[in-house]
């Protein structure tokens, strides 16, 4: 299996090309059967690869197979190829995984739609392609999955392209990724101009006798395609409209796999981050800011989806901020438990939503617990998860993460305390949503209220093992501190070890056990008073009357928060209608009168002339003759001259 | 006193400019045309006499080449004249000026 890895993402491909070509005859049982079949055969290999991965000794653990030699060129020789070591194995386990679970949900989600072959052939071909970006051996393969997780991205916010909401969402979010694709693709070619190949076996041994600011640039340019395509500060904004897709596309794509690519860019590419003395800070305070930012917006949302967009968002922050300080494996960490929980919370969006008739207005709920009991029990695992609960799985990746900030020498007190805070407000927005959706007063329109229903099976199912792994998943890496009480503490870390192996520290070493226990206390300390405070504004006060009181006395705060700092209105007047206002400029003046003007001279010149010479064709064919004759004269009298 | 290579050049310089005043000057298309004629065989005279002065036999080759080109001309030529009297009734070739500004 390890020699045949490139099976993994063709798999799911074929899936997409079976239900492209033939979905609509197929009907709905056959499509489904070959979309999570193609998923799950994956899954199943990437689980058999992985297997005999960790039967290797640890420090063989990477293999490298070029399948095929792409586009010689010169010295330009990149190879479709594969490389499979721990970190990839991770990522193809998670993606595969959570991949297969949403495909099953969106077989019970999606079945009265009438593009459902459509839609398993768009969510096939993102496996495939993402599956491709994570496998790859180098950094050309890596960009085709890159864009094409971005196309298969833009095709299914843009779903139900009837909604002009939907296609402005889908077209907002190709044109932010652009941004930032250039960005990658400009780092690419930076990569080969200096180390002449593109393959990470050829790259990353040599990345630390690069020129630091020739690697601030390759990283910095890599790091702008990361911000677009994970959603950070300040291309982040296409995220947030993303939800106008089908919710299990936002639990796929826009929450458990694709913007994660970027933190996996970023671990996979960490020697050449290594080398520069600026990005791997600059990595770290994007996520640390991007993630306090996305939290707080949150805070003033009503929307639920929008809520776990810019939670998303919050905690995609928190990955870079562990992969920018170094703890690489502890973003990693992160980057499975998040994609565990967030999944879990999107689809229980989805499940709130398929009960209502699609409403997504969190002031149209309330008291839905008793209703919806599986969706609910659920929902409050990945709420417990992501707020870091003891016990759950985003507690361990969030402390280690904050362990890392604090204790590592890229890191700092200040980042730690940016992080620190952000948990407080995670736990808050989200105990508020989950307050607001289960308990308290219902305000569901009464026409809605006898039509509310659990989830038929298909989609109950992926909840209740998405949630159990919300709270298991953590277990698998458990911090270091904890050795003495839990046989096989920080397993995770160690198997990740040999692909960091160049980290010139070993993770979380600067610092006593006991301090790190002590921080592990404060944080949790912070994320019970959100819990609290959540708690108390919506649990206790059914009529939520305390927490209007507290929104109008935080006054314009409130209002900015609830208004996304006005963001996209920023945006708006700086970028797009400057951009529009030069499109004008070069449509209707400069087009019209430069680029036109020069072709209607050359024709008004020709034209000029021909009204000169015009008088000359008289008609008559005398006149002709006579000119000949004259012309012939004067030929005659210039040769006899000469 | 024999004819010498002057004569017929003259002569042909003289039948050339009857040919080109009946060009310009005449109305009537087949007259024109004939006119035409008369100066093509006008060069044809001064090649045959050219060609006889210098011993050299591609005069006469060139003057075969416009008795072929003149015969399709007046194929053709007159094919247009008798299009345009059917069609305008007349061969006056000032009556032929659509063909202008």
């Amino acid at each position: 299996m390890l020699q045949n890895v490139w099976l993994i993402p063709v798999v799911p491909i074929l899936g997409a090309l079976i239900n492209g070509v033939l979905g609509r005859r197929l009907g709905r049982k056959a499509v489904s059967v070959v979309a999570c079949g193609s998923v799950g055969a994956a899954f199943l290999m990437a689980t058999a690869a992985f297997l005999e991965l960790t039967a290797l000794p640890a420090d063989r653990r990477l293999v490298d197979v070029d399948v095929y030699q792409w586009i010689p060129v010169g010295r330009f020789v990149p190879t479709v190829g594969t490389l499979f070591d721990p970190l990839s194995a991770v990522m193809a386990l998670v993606v595969a995984g959570v991949s297969f679970l949403i495909h099953v949900y969106s077989v019970g989600y999606m079945h009265d739609d009438p593009a459902f072959s459509r839609y398993f052939t768009y969510l096939n071909l993102f496996v495939g392609s993402m599956l491709t970006l994570v496998l790859a051996n180098n950094f050309l393969l890596m960009y085709v999955g890159w864009e094409l997780v971005g196309l298969c991205s833009y095709l299914l916010i843009g779903f139900w392209f009837q909604r002009p909401a939907a296609a402005a969402a889908g077209k907002k979010a190709f044109v932010v990724n652009r941004i930032g694709d250039f960005g990658f693709a400009l780092g690419i070619m930076l990569i080969f101009s200096h180390f002449g190949s593109v393959a990470f076996k050829d790259v990353f041994p040599k990345a630390h006798m690069v020129a630091p600011g020739l690697a601030t640039a390759i990283t910095l340019l890599l790091f702008l395609g990361a911000t677009g395509k994970s959603a950070q500060l300040p291309l982040y904004v296409w995220l947030p409209d993303a939800m106008e897709g089908p919710t299990p596309v936002s639990a796929l794509i826009h929450a458990a796999t694709m913007v994660t690519a970027g933190v996996y860019m970023v671990a996979r590419c960490h020697t050449l981050y290594e080398a520069s003395p600026i990005s791997p800070h600059v990595v770290a305070w994007v996520g640390a800011i991007t993630a306090l930012f996305a939290a707080t917006i949150a805070v003033a949302q009503f929307d639920i989806k929008r809520v776990l967009a810019y939670s998303t968002i919050s905690q995609l922050g928190y990955m870079f901020l562990g992969v920018g300080v170094g703890a690489y494996s502890a973003g990693i960490f992160h980057l499975v438990t998040h994609a565990f929980f967030k999944a879990l919370m999107f689809l229980g969006a989805g499940s709130v939503m398929h009960a209502l008739g699609g409403e997504v207005d969190m002031r149209r709920m309330g008291g839905l617990a008793r209703r919806l009991p599986v969706t609910h029990w659920t929902f409050l695992a990945g709420v417990l998860a992501i707020s870091g609960a003891p016990l759950f799985s985003g507690f361990f990746s969030k402390d280690e993460i904050l362990w890392g900030a604090w204790s590592l020498p890229n890191g700092s007190r200040a980042l730690w305390f940016v992080g620190w805070l952000t948990a407080g407000v995670t736990a808050f927005y989200m105990f508020r949503l989950f307050y607001r959706i289960f308990h308290g007063r219902s305000d569901v329109p009464e026409e809605i209220e006898p039509h509310i229903h659990e989830a038929p099976p298909s989609m109950a199912w992926p909840l209740r093992i998405l949630a159990v792994l919300s709270v298991v998943g953590g277990w698998i890496g458990i911090p270091a501190v904890f050795q003495s009480v839990v046989p096989a503490a920080n397993w995770f870390g160690e198997f990740l070890k040999p692909v960091f192996e160049s980290v010139r520290f070993a993770e979380g070493a600067h610092g006593a056990a006991s301090t790190e226990l002590l921080l592990m206390g404060v944080t949790l300390l912070v994320a019970a008073g959100g819990w609290y405070l959540a708690h108390s504004f919506y649990y206790l006060d059914p009529e939520r009357r305390r927490a209007e009181a507290a929104a109008r006395g935080a006054g314009v705060v409130y209002t900015l928060l609830q208004n996304k700092y006005y963001v996209d209105e920023l945006y708006q007047a700086a970028f797009v209608k400057p951009g529009h206002r030069l499109a004008v400029v070069l449509a209707d003046i400069f087009d019209v009168f430069v680029v036109d003007g020069i072709v209607n001279l050359t024709a008004a010149v020709v034209a000029g002339f021909g009204e000169l010479w015009r008088y000359l064709q008289t008609g008559y064919v005398r006149w002709y003759a006579w000119s000949v004759l004259a012309g012939a004269a004067v030929l005659v009298a210039y040769l006899i001259m000469r | 006193m024999s004819p010498a290579l002057p004569h017929y050049l003259v002569l042909g310089a003289i039948l050339f400019t009857i040919g080109m005043l009946g060009v310009l000057i005449r109305r009537n298309a087949l007259i024109v045309f004939m006119s035409i004629e008369l100066m093509l065989n006008a060069v044809n005279l001064s090649f045959m006499a050219v060609s006889w002065y210098l011993r050299s036999f591609q005069g006469q080759m060139m003057v075969f080449f416009v008795m072929a080109v003149a015969a399709a001309e007046v194929a053709v030529g007159l094919a247009i004249i008798v299009a345009f009297f059917r069609s305008r009734q007349t061969v006056m070739v000032d009556d032929l000026n659509t063909l202008k500004w």
